[in-house]
């Protein structure tokens, strides 16, 4: 912050702020969040808060450590928001110790060693992801069936605590493969797809979350009534999620339809997994996403694109961390190569021209 | 007349309540005027007038001097008190040559020139008076506006443009105008069309301002005037922009580093219409102008008839002084406008607005990295990426950001308006602008010192070159002398 010379305009201000665009965008997480807390009991409270905290920690640590103002960057949000992020994409009954973790891989490696806000490359939060997947793989793909707090089968708050510090191994909870885990076993297995599925949820539960999954990722329906707000208080465009939406209904709609018994169907791919998360709050990230409308297009649609060849062909179940981060790397091409039209050029640059008048 | 959609753009919080229902005053006299000879773009005036002059209301007090420039004259009678240097109504405070005035509350005219027949004569002849008359851009780009109506020489034009858009915040002097002296304004804007040499004028009003509109409508058509339309334009800052006005009312962008008068087209500000209005039918210079004085630091906003010259101070003890300390105080509006060093500083030509911001009013939030959140892409008017510009200017890549078009930045300030991060974008942006020009200046001299140099040199060598011939030339006329005398002697010898 050098090239300050004196005050100068506009000496008026909209009022918005970075507090207030984080501020927004937590509320627009509120409905998934409190619903995958709901289904998931205790066990996922613990785990939420104690990621939340701890992503707060490591802010603060690492604002000390770079000898930035701790108390205006801790409260902006964003470390907030992160923390609150990789908690939503953790498998619910996951152990303390993989919260802690997740926080520290997004906050001290995604977002401090890269410069602080505003400064990293990649997502933080798709960043701890696929460090756990790839670290604790086990740990990473133990879903469960929800068990609403309060209901029968659901553990009472010493049992939560002792899930919370040792894991869920001692506990009789029936851990299943997410539907997508499923899938990709069976599939290899050599099952045709209908018979696969005709032992799963159906559609109407995957939509509104009564399947196993992540904390935060499993009602479709309240991860869309979000990511409507944050369209609708302007806080994100419409760029990149209907790109990727677009996106990975057109391919997988076509490959559906060349061979129904491997392919699974748009809905399915939609509704299942990160997807619809991903669309509204991962690709969204002013951060690490294209600035321009058009860039954000195409931002959206690769990762669509990236996230169905490793869903349907790599070994991944699951391909849209990796299909981020990827995407991710080529942002600065993108903004680059894809700039607005300035005022009186042509999109090469020239000024415009019009004929001899 | 349909309208076209300009890119990007926001709405402020207009807060023209403030002064849009208080009609234009006349100020009591200062005791003092301080009329700067710089109030205009391109070269200052030149004072004709001496210490101790009596001067009369109206009379010349310095000339224009270059192509583009503008007389100045006596906003009312009086003496000359000293002519030199005094703070400059500018956001540098520097010192610029200005005349100052002790009024003698007479208020005498003096010797005016003739009304001029606006419509029987040739548009040379109104450009002529407008020039004499020291008219410059009133809506704060001070270019004379003789310059601008003898564009008819060099481009095919087919429309003028009044600017009333009117579209800072708080500015409601152009409103007030428009509503109060709506007959005189449409004379001034017919009289331009014909200076112009044009067949259509184009009033454009923002929105906001219904009671301008309609007092302007009733006034054209009771008058019958077929070769003025009045043409309501959507409430969305930067409407007053030149480009962006005609791009809303034509659907035309003017071609990058040309003026709109390439696609035909000559913008004048309202206020300026009013000018040449008085000017033409009345053969009264600029010598006055409404001011608009508002903000929440301001006891009694409202709209002045200000002499040129009269000291910020004294506008603002006659709106009953300031309620608080204002966290900003500003000549303009509040998006564009530029800090006042000094309340000692007088209001010119240029100045539509005196605005003391409380601080409830002022942007206060601390400043953050950029969260690439594009809001200020969004907003640009101009297709630029203002965040992009920044972080380059912050690296001193200044060609780096010349070439993602700083150069076509109209300093607007709409990105920084939104930013969520309070980065001050405009001001990376003048900083580099102001660098590169200064570096293109110390080129230029560079330049010019080599070029001195050679010249110089070249002058040297040559001279060097002409006094050696002229010596070996000397030498051997000499020795030709020698020669012929040597043989003369030697036939006497023999002889
Ligand atoms: S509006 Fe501010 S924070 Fe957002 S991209 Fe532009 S400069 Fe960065
Ligand atoms: S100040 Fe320049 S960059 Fe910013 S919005 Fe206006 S034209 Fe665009």
């Amino acid at each position: 912050m050098t090239a300050r010379g004196p005050i100068g305009g506009p000496h008026t201000h909209s009022g918005a702020s970075v507090g207030r665009t984080m501020g927004l965008v937590a509320v627009a997480l509120v409905p998934a969040t409190a619903y995958g807390l709901y289904a998931f009991g205790w066990p996922a409270l613990f785990l939420f808060s104690g990621t939340v905290v701890a992503a707060l920690l490591w802010e603060a640590l690492s604002l000390k450590l770079a000898g930035k103002p701790v108390r205006l960057f801790l409260f902006d949000g964003s470390a907030l928001l992160t923390g609150w992020i990789v908690a939503m994409t953790l498998p619910p009954w996951a152990p303390w110790w993989i919260g802690v973790l997740g926080a520290f891989v997004a906050i001290v490696l995604g977002k401090h060693a890269f410069g602080g806000l505003g400064q990293n490359v990649f997502n933080p939060a798709m960043i701890a992801r696929i460090f756990l997947l790839i670290s604790f793989p086990v740990e990473m793909t133990q879903f469960l069936e929800p068990r609403p707090l309060l209901s029968p089968g659901a553990p009472g708050l010493a049992e939560s605590l002792a899930i919370f510090v040792f894991g869920h191994a001692g506990f009789d909870a029936i851990s299943s493969a997410s539907l997508l885990g499923t899938v990709k076993t069976a599939l290899g297995q050599g099952t045709a797809l209908p018979d696969i599925l005709s032992n799963s949820h159906g559609l109407l539960p995957l939509a509104i979350g009564a399947v196993p999954g992540s904390l935060g990722e499993t009602s479709a329906v309240l991860l869309v009534l979000g990511g409507l707000f944050l369209l609708a208080t302007r806080v994100i465009t419409w760029h990149a999620p209907v790109a990727m939406i677009a996106t990975m209904a057109a391919l997988s709609g076509g490959f559906h339809l060349a061979d129904p018994a491997r392919f699974l169907d748009p809905a399915t791919q939609l509704l299942s997994g990160t997807f619809l998360f991903a669309a509204f709050f991962i690709v969204t990230d002013y951060v690490t996403a294209p600035a321009t409308g058009t860039g954000k297009l195409i931002f959206g649609a690769g990762v669509a694109f990236l996230t169905f060849v490793i869903r349907t062909f790599a070994a991944y179940p699951e391909g849209i961390g990796f299909a981020v981060l990827l995407m991710n790397a080529t942002v600065p091409l993108i903004d680059h190569v894809v700039r607005p039209r300035i005022y009186g050029r042509t999109r090469s640059g020239e000024p415009i021209r019009y004929e001899e008048r | 007349m349909k309208l076209f959609r300009i890119s990007g753009g926001i709405h402020p919080k207009e807060s023209k309540e403030l002064s849009a229902d208080r009609p234009i005053e006349r100020l009591p006299l200062a005791s003092v005027l301080r009329i700067p000879l710089q109030q205009h773009i391109g070269g200052p005036a030149v004072a004709v007038v001496d210490k101790g002059d009596a001067v009369k209301k109206g009379q010349i007090l310095a000339v224009g001097r270059g192509m583009v420039s503008a007389p100045v004259h006596a906003p009312t009678s009086g003496r000359i008190v000293s002519i030199g240097r005094f703070v400059a109504p500018h956001a540098s405070g520097l010192p610029g040559q200005t005349i100052t005035m002790r009024p003698d509350g007479r208020d005498e005219w003096g010797e005016l020139p003739a009304p001029i027949d606006a419509f029987g004569v040739d548009p040379a002849v109104i450009a002529e008076r407008v020039a004499a008359s020291g008219i410059v851009g009133m809506g704060g780009a001070t270019f004379p506006s003789a310059v601008k109506l003898n564009l008819r020489n060099r481009h095919k034009l087919d429309t003028l443009v009044i600017n009333a858009a009117e579209c800072e915040p708080y500015l409601t002097c152009d409103d007030r105008l428009m509503r109060e002296r709506t007959a005189e304004v449409v004379d001034g804007v017919r009289i331009m069309r014909h200076g112009l040499g044009v067949g259509r004028a184009i009033v454009a009003v923002e929105a906001n301002k219904p009671a301008a509109l309609a007092a302007l409508r009733l006034a054209v058509a009771a008058g019958g005037f077929a070769d003025v339309t009045v043409v309501e334009v959507p409430t969305r800052y930067p409407m007053g922009s030149e480009k962006h006005l005609v791009q809303t009312l034509t659907g035309q962008e003017t071609p990058a580093r040309a003026l709109t008068a390439d696609i035909g087209i000559v913008v004048h500000n309202v206020a300026t219409a009013f000018a040449v209005y008085e000017a033409v039918r009345l053969g009264r210079p600029l010598i006055a102008r409404i001011v608009t004085v508002s903000g929440g630091a301001i006891t009694r906003p409202g709209n002045f008839e200000v002499p040129i010259g009269t000291p910020v101070s004294h506008l603002v003890e006659q709106c009953g002084g300031f309620r608080g300390t204002p966290e900003r105080l500003l000549l303009g509006g509040p998006m564009m406008g530029q800090p006042l060093a000094s309340t000692r500083a007088s209001i010119v030509k240029g100045v539509n607005g005196v605005l003391a911001l409380a601080a409830a009013e002022a942007p206060t939030g601390p400043i953050m990295p950029c969260i690439r959140c594009a809001s200020c892409v969004a907003a640009c008017p101009c297709g630029l990426a203002p965040f992009d510009m920044a972080a380059r200017i912050r690296k001193e890549e200044l060609d780096g950001a010349v070439r993602i078009g700083l150069l076509d930045c109209i300093a607007c300030g709409s990105c920084a308006w939104v930013c969520p991060a309070n980065i001050p974008l405009v001001q990376y942006f003048n900083y580099a602008k102001g660098k590169l020009t200064a570096e293109q200046r110390t080129k230029h001299k560079q330049e010019e010192t080599k070029r001195l140099a050679k010249f110089r040199a070249d002058r040297l060598e040559q001279q060097r070159k002409a006094k050696e011939e002229a010596m070996a030339r000397m030498k051997a006329e000499r020795e030709a002398k020698k020669r012929q005398a040597e043989a003369a002697a030697r036939v006497e010898v023999e002889g």
